[in-house]
């Protein structure tokens, strides 16, 4: 029992971590980015070539994949996606479902359909007893770097002045820029980190959530669940949504493997229903 | 000098006209069975995505709904016509109501989902009712056959008549008359002031509510009405195959029919049709090309057709298919 509830909160830490970056460019600059799955899924390749073909231990292939998303975000922002932040939400999905499309065949097109393994150290590999709950040293490690970053996360958005800044730039980009703000930097910036930290969550989570060409498709409803539900105002909001939603997945894959992933999907329409704004929305908000 | 002042309903009447290029269209594709019947296949298949971009016209195009799970109802009519088929009638047309009427109870149930909270939500839980019911399919696997598809379906012959052959000039046949039927249909109601309506809601809900459309109403019926010609050719798939599959229901079926109205420009109705054959072209071309890669270059045309801007190639197209058949004295372009 406890068990599964530390199983689902390592899966939903690690959904957090790579949602996080959605949860900035969906739920503050107002762009729906299907594709981002696709960048968890290029950090996920780089840790599994680089542990499995070069030898580089994994802890080390952590902030390579970290930048290798990066950059790619960083990349991908000026040229592409800033062009269509202004434009309807039909072609922001149409533009990212094709992304989608390209990376899931470039994919496949170089390292094959097949299942992609990160090779894990061996002190990541064994469980540990504590006072009868049964956990295993990688979901702990993942529990404890994915709360690292949050904290971080939280602290920056909130104490910081490029927090500060990039949620003045998000509540009202003409005032932001006439203060002085250069909001195009704070965005481009915005955009790497998040596209970095799903880089690492793929990583991270390769052994956990299996890595094949079709992650960002069959990830997708995840991460935009996190953010529809846990709403885009705050940290905590997609924090406690993921972890509900990692605990849920989990629990019910276990008690009642037949019904799947139709709880979950259920579960998500009567929360929009009910809160359309998601879960943790601050009353008046938009 | 002043144009004469139409008589009421006038300016209705006469934007709802036939216009040679539509009949263009329409002779084209009866001549494309005739002339090239070894191809019959071909056609039904198109036929079948072209009434279901169609559908989808109504709900994205007209009224502005954004769904990613429209083939929720194409799913849900594939299979209620396939088991219809296998346990009860054999009759083709029963079949077709059938489905119809299942996707439409359907969209009828599942448009009140889409009438709160902002695009992500409706996106969220259009997306959300497709997934549920893949998984659905995908879990009883006693009645959807599940991975494996639904094997046994028998069709009867279509009026009692004309038996589905091999080389599937009746399917073909029966496909493109239930897609005039309906187009049609969808054709009428999105001339009329029903119709009108719709765009203005897609354009500014706030101010159509303002001048006394029933927004909810409005969107609830079209939803509805979408949602059965989608189911109507998830039906004709299945009868026309003798077969239902999981993928009637999956993400990429929504995605790509929303690539298929793209391509050929959404809220002209013409649009579902056009991109429909252009899309069966592309894949097929690419498919030749690179038979495992050719989701590659799909992305990247549907890449740079948004950042050309679809509503560009909408206005190009329009300004072909006159152009074709020389339509000096069609209405002026509509202004959006």
């Amino acid at each position: 029992m406890l068990t599964i509830l530390f199983d689902g909160v390592a899966y939903g830490m690690l959904l957090f971590l790579i949602a996080s970056g959605l949860a900035v460019t969906l739920g503050l600059m107002n762009f729906v980015n299907l594709a981002h799955g696709a960048f968890a899924m290029a950090g996920g390749y780089l840790a599994a070539v680089l542990s499995n073909r070069l030898g580089v231990p994994f802890i080390a292939t952590l902030p390579l994949a970290f930048v290798l998303s990066a950059v790619l975000g960083a990349l991908l922002e000026p040229t592409l996606y800033r062009r269509l932040y202004a434009r309807p939400p039909l072609d922001q999905v149409l533009f990212s479902i094709g992304l989608v499309f390209m990376a899931v065949a470039a994919v496949d097109y170089f390292f094959g359909a097949t299942q992609q393994f990160v090779r894990l150290p061996d002190w990541l590999k064994g469980r540990i007893d504590v006072g009868g709950v049964d956990i295993g040293n990688y979901r702990l490690f993942i529990i404890v770097v994915c709360g690292v970053i949050t904290a971080g996360l939280q602290w920056t958005v909130a104490k910081t002045r490029f927090g500060s800044r990039l949620r003045a730039a998000v509540d009202d980009r003409r005032v932001a820029s006439g203060l002085g703000i250069n909001v195009n930097v704070v965005f481009l910036a915005t955009f790497a980190f998040g596209s970095g930290l799903a880089g690492l969550g793929g990583a991270l989570g390769a052994e956990l959530l299996g890595l094949d060409p079709t992650f960002p498709l069959k990830y997708m409803i995840y991460f935009l669940i996190v953010v529809a539900v846990g709403g885009t105002t705050t940290v905590t909001g997609p924090l406690l949504a993921s972890l509900l939603l990692g605990v849920a997945d989990v629990a019910g894959k276990y008690y009642v493997p037949k019904l799947g992933a139709f709880i979950i999907y259920s579960l998500m329409i009567a929360i929009l229903l009910l809160r359309p704004q998601g879960l943790f929305a601050p009353r008046g908000s938009r | 000098m002043p144009p004469a002042p139409l008589p009421h309903g006038g300016e209705l009447a006469r934007t709802s006209h036939w216009k040679p290029y539509e009949a263009v269209v329409w002779v084209v594709a009866a001549l494309a069975l005739l002339v090239f019947p070894q191809q019959a296949a071909l056609w039904n298949e198109i036929a079948i995505l072209a009434l279901f971009a169609v559908s989808l016209d109504l709900v994205l195009g007209y009224a502005g709904i954004l769904t990613l799970g429209h083939a929720a109802f194409f799913g849900t009519g594939c299979y209620a016509a396939a088991l219809f088929a296998k346990y009860a009638l054999h009759d083709p047309l029963a079949g077709l109501a059938v489905g119809m009427l299942a996707a439409a109870v359907l969209g009828f149930v599942t448009s009140f989902l889409v009438l709160r909270g902002s695009e992500l939500t409706r996106l969220m839980v259009t997306l959300g009712v497709a997934s549920i019911l893949y998984e659905l399919a995908n879990r009883f696997e006693g009645i959807t056959g599940g991975a494996d598809g639904l094997q046994g379906v028998v069709m009867g012959p279509l009026l009692g008549r004309f038996a589905f052959g091999l080389d599937a000039k009746v399917a073909c046949l029966y496909s493109l008359c239930v897609l005039f039927l309906l187009f049609l249909v969808a054709r009428r109601v999105a001339h009329s002031p029903f119709g009108y309506s719709l765009k203005a809601i897609r354009d500014n809900p706030t101010r159509a509510a303002a001048i006394g459309i029933d927004v909810n109403r409005r969107i609830v019926a079209v939803y509805t009405l979408g949602a059965a010609l989608a189911g109507a050719a998830g039906a004709l798939l299945a009868q026309t195959t003798a077969f239902a599959s999981l993928d009637v229901l999956g993400f990429d079926r929504s995605a790509d029919v929303m690539l298929v109205l793209v391509l050929g420009g959404t809220g002209y109705l013409y649009g579902g049709v056009l991109g429909a054959v252009l899309f069966r072209v592309l894949q097929d071309a690419l498919s030749a090309w690179t038979p495992q890669y050719w989701q590659f270059w799909l992305g990247l045309v549907l890449v740079v057709i948004v950042l050309i801007g679809h509503e560009r190639i909408v206005r190009r197209w329009q300004a072909l298919l006159r152009r074709l058949v020389r339509d000096r004295a069609a209405a002026p372009m509509e202004r959006r």
